[in-house]
């Protein structure tokens, strides 16, 4: 392995470049604390568009370039991963601020935290080793746990930070011991000489190692059985730290079962996506029957969640690269969604008060119009009824399943999602159906309002006009 | 490209409705009177249009026409592909004549957020237009499915006390019928890799598959039609839904299911449709039968009219089904067409009286807030005029020859009776039990002594509700009259599906 050298640092410019602007950010909270955090808050978002743009003109678009002796990878999936990640995260921190002032938790090392998660995702977004996708994994859940334990008062959300340390903990060592088994029966880390080299039918030692990998892939992506987590952090946590929690390491999971399982195990695609059609199937049959159940939009959200992390589990089921763009743009569609839909709980919540019930949604369509508009288009889209993006996304998974010959995966996925449609549209119906009685009014911060309307907006012209983000996709991944 | 216009009218009347209905809701309830103004003028437009794209068309052949196509979503194959044959103008026609009731009515009977009430009729206006006119079967789902979600506020935001049930249930059943025509859609597109419709029929496929994706389409058009046994949301969601949301559901979207079933099941699995064409007509007779006596006791008269609509489209899916048991039976082609055009003419005519019968009630609703028989009695001596309409729509609704109601299902019956004289037999029940429910209702309703105070204090229509019913009154009569126009306009395509239904797909043995 050759030592660090210039050109490594030039190649893995958004790492390098987010690195430095941690440091900077922490530093520069030293000299802004106090009434003046906002500042720290708005140099975040400054740093987060400019690290967005530096990685879509920066980084070469169509060229696959390695760095570090082969545990780096420049390529066209971590470019797009990246800059979405980059966006989605400002997205997210636009949206909690205010939450975060009124809860008084607007401090430095929120956006600090933010920001060393990210850098994790763009890290294991351009893993090409075991190692780099451990760093990466780290990097981003220690960064997680913190976040979501930041209201560190707060006894519920201390639980939570608590039972994510210690569930994320033991997924990381099945993890790290999955890794050695694979490391024990090649003798490399290198997940192309993996995939290389693993070509002779499987024995009992690489079964276990793929076992143990797809289980902490699943309990990354909260998964069913391995979803036992998800529900509690998304409820616990402060509703800013959740939202941190449901979008941006989405991407992460994506990258992390597409670096280890597409690229590292493509031989044993077979064993994976077996064991994968399990959790995915039982994903969505779980996570959309228990969400009818919930009285709480946060629990709500956390069990589709997991019924659409089983959507995105379909894709890597076919294990053929449109599988892989099917997962790919599902990630990127649900996200968009998912922040919006937090954006609105955040827009819904004042001072000492928190939206997380249903009922406090009812009637919202006449107090308030735009916002009753704006989740009702999230939640039509997450439905995946069209004119929104979320009906491209289920239609691109179905695509890919019947391509890959899984017509009764398919047939459970569209019945799974017609059972979906219920718990999305009862929200539809607290809002416009249901009279408002006594509640109080949602925020008027007027940025926050008309980004999340530029939000809702994007859902639907992604829905109309979904060409350009499919086209992306599709050249994002390799053989696609 | 086939356009003999010059400049996209289909595409027009699609997005005219909804650009307009975005305007309207823009305007806001302070505006109630001005919205109500705009939508009148966007539906008026929306019908000359669609009069200009039924000058422009040409029914003698079966070609699609007034063709629009631009590539729309370049990794699916699918194209943004509009285009007209004789099977879809009527329904287009249909649709945009419909509206405008709707929106005039809405004068009377909506106070509560009229902009949106009148700009949720727009879009979906528009919408149904682009289920008739889509020629690319990705945009024809994108307008079926997307048509849900203004019904879907329609009726849990304007409709009665069990509003919400009944819109969940409208939106789940059509949702669940609905996915597993686009597994098919999908099924097919990966082996021609081309979303056109076009495409689909021509594509050859084996009994097996066609099968599946028979039963894939008859699940999401049975449910929309719908058939028994899956029609119990439609009597729910008629009795809840506003006036408005009654006559649009019953005078439009139940005729998607008919469309469907000519545009997609029978020409493309024509093998499977011929195989499991008994299943249909059974379903069919059972709905005309059965659904008959269902509604003849029947103490509501929005839910008595959804069970007559249940038993009316009967004869669309019974019509469309009986080309090969004609053959069959008779040895030639030559009742095919006429079952067909059978099924079409009878989508129209319901389409026109269900509609008219929706608002009648939607009239006595407004003034009494009762849609129970029980509650009225000797309307006609305090309305005389509103009852010369009730009964005329009433007699078109069981069949009388010279009404619109007569020609359909003479055309089916007799189409039936050269199938199979049962057949014939039992759907010709309807004119017995068509006419025993409907003409009860009335006699209960409209005849008699003035049953109570309320029904004393009624006031006769007024100018606008007379407009609507006039117009209707007359559209029943010239189509039950002279249906030449419509049967002229359909004849190129019904021939050509008639040739689609009777080849077959499967290798020669």
């Amino acid at each position: 392995m050759s030592s660090l050298s210039t050109i490594d640092l030039v190649r893995s410019l958004p790492e390098v470049y987010l690195a430095a602007a941690i440091c900077l950010v922490l530093l520069f909270d030293l000299f802004v604390a106090g009434e003046r955090v906002a500042r720290t808050a708005t140099l975040t978002l400054l740093v987060l568009v400019a690290g967005a743009a530096l990685t879509l003109y920066g980084t070469t678009p169509g060229t696959r370039i390695l760095a570090y002796g082969g545990l780096y990878v420049a390529d066209d999936v971590s470019r797009l991963l990246k800059v979405a990640a980059f966006l989605f995260t400002a997205l997210t921190l636009f949206y909690g601020n205010g939450y975060l002032k009124r809860r008084g938790l607007m401090r430095g090392e929120f956006y600090v935290l933010t920001l060393s998660a990210l850098l994790g995702v763009l890290v294991l977004a351009s893993a090409t080793n075991l190692l780099t996708v451990y760093v990466g994994i780290e990097l981003l859940s220690l960064s997680l746990y913190g976040i979501v334990a930041f209201d560190r008062d707060n006894g519920i959300a201390a639980e939570a930070g608590m039972k994510y340390f210690v569930l994320g903990a033991i997924a990381s060592g099945m993890l790290l011991y999955g890794m050695s088994l694979l490391y024990g029966v090649t003798g490399t880390l290198d997940l192309a000489q993996l995939s290389t080299q693993l070509t002779q039918s499987p024995g009992v030692g690489l079964i276990m190692g793929i076992t143990f990998v797809v289980a902490a892939v699943a309990f990354k992506f909260g998964a069913t059985p391995f979803h036992m987590w998800v529900p509690d952090v998304y409820q616990g946590a402060p509703v800013a730290s959740s939202m941190l929690v449901a979008t941006v390491p989405k991407l992460a999971s994506f990258a992390l079962a597409f670096r280890l399982l597409a690229e590292g195990l493509t031989q044993q695609s077979a064993e994976w996506s077996a064991m994968l059609a399990i959790l995915a199937v039982l994903s969505v049959i779980a996570g959309n029957i228990i969400a009818i159940a919930q009285a709480n939009i946060l629990r709500m959200l956390a069990y589709s969640a997991i019924a659409n992390v089983g959507f995105v589990l379909f894709g890597f089921v076919v294990a053929s690269a449109t599988g892989y763009e099917a997962a790919l743009y599902y990630t990127l569609a649900y996200v968009l969604m998912t922040v919006a839909a937090f954006g609105a709980v955040l827009a819904m919540s004042r001072d000492g008060f928190e939206a997380t019930r249903l009922d406090d949604y009812k009637g919202l369509s006449r107090r308030d119009p735009l916002l009753a508009g704006i989740i009702a288009v999230v939640m039509f889209s997450t439905a995946g009824i069209p004119p929104f993006v979320g009906f491209w996304a289920k239609l691109r998974v179905i695509l890919a399943l019947l391509d890959g010959d899984q017509l009764w995966i398919a047939i459970v996925a569209v019945l799974a999602s017609v059972i979906g449609a219920y718990y999305y549209l009862r929200v539809v119906w607290l809002m416009y159906f249901d009279p408002p009685g006594e509640r109080p009014g949602p925020s008027q911060a007027l940025a926050l309002r008309v980004v999340l309307a530029l939000n809702a907006l994007a859902i639907l012209l992604l829905g109309i006009a979904p060409g350009g983000l499919l086209d992306m996709v599709q050249r994002a991944i390799p053989g696609g | 490209m086939n356009n003999t216009l010059g400049w996209p009218i289909l595409s027009v009347l699609v997005w005219l409705p909804i650009a307009g209905g975005v305007l309207v809701m823009a305007l806001g309830q302070s505006r109630a009177n001005l919205a109500r103004w705009l939508a009148l003028l966007i539906s008026v437009a929306a019908l000359v249009l669609s009069l200009v794209m039924y000058q422009h068309f040409d029914g003698a052949t079966a070609d699609f026409q007034l063709l629009e196509r631009l590539p729309w979503i370049a990794p699916f194959h699918a194209d943004y592909y509009l285009g007209v044959d004789g099977i879809a103008v009527p329904l287009i026609l249909l649709t945009t004549f419909m509206t405008i009731p709707v929106v005039i009515m809405s004068w009377n009977s909506v106070s509560d957020r009229v902009p949106q009430y009148l700009a949720a009729f727009l879009v979906m206006e528009g919408l149904m237009i682009g289920v008739f006119a889509a020629m690319d079967a990705l945009l024809f789902y994108f307008f079926w499915e997307a048509m849900l979600i203004p019904m879907f506020l329609i009726i849990g935001i304007w409709g009665g006390p069990r509003r919400i049930y009944a819109t969940i249930k409208f939106f789940l059943y059509t949702f669940l019928g609905s996915v597993f025509m686009l597994v098919a859609l999908v099924y097919m597109v990966l082996k021609t890799q081309d979303y056109s419709i076009g495409a689909f029929q021509n594509l050859p496929l084996t009994l097996l598959e066609q099968r599946w994706i028979f039963l894939a389409f008859l699940a999401a058009f049975a449910v929309k039609v719908p058939m028994w046994p899956v029609h119990t949301w439609l009597p729910d969601a008629h009795v809840e839904a506003p006036t408005g949301g009654s006559v649009i559901l019953a005078a439009i979207m139940l005729k998607m299911g008919g469309y469907g079933l000519l545009r997609f099941s029978l020409p493309i699995a024509p093998d499977a449709a011929q195989e499991l064409s008994g299943l249909v007509i059974l379903l069919s007779l059972i709905a005309v039968v059965y659904i008959g006596f269902v509604a003849l006791v029947q103490q509501d008269m929005k839910k008595l009219i959804a069970y007559s609509s249940i038993a009316h489209m009967g004869f669309v899916t019974l019509g469309a089904v009986l080309a090969w048991r004609i053959v069959a039976s008779t040895g030639s082609t030559a009742g095919v067409a006429m079952g067909l055009d059978g099924a079409m003419v009878q989508m129209i005519s319901h389409g026109l009286i269900s509609g008219a019968m929706f608002l009648c009630v939607g009239v006595l609703y407004d003034r009494v807030h009762s849609r129970q028989i029980a509650d009225y009695g000797g309307v006609v001596n305090t309305m005389p005029i509103f009852a010369a309409f009730a009964v005329l729509f009433a007699m078109a609704n069981s069949g009388l020859p010279g009404t619109s109601g007569f020609v359909g299902e003479f055309l089916v019956i007799l189409a039936a009776f050269k199938a199979n004289f049962w057949y014939a037999a039992l759907a010709g029940l309807t004119l017995i039990l068509g006419a025993a429910y409907t003409l009860w209702m009335v006699k209960r309703v409209i005849f008699g002594a003035v049953a109570n105070d309320k029904v004393a204090e009624l006031k006769d229509v007024d100018a606008r509700e007379l407009l609507v019913l006039a117009v209707l009154a007359l559209s029943v009569l010239a189509l039950g009259l002279y249906p030449a126009p419509l049967l002229d306009t359909m004849r190129g395509s019904i021939e050509h599906l008639t040739q689609q239904i009777l080849a077959t797909k499967l290798p020669l043995p």
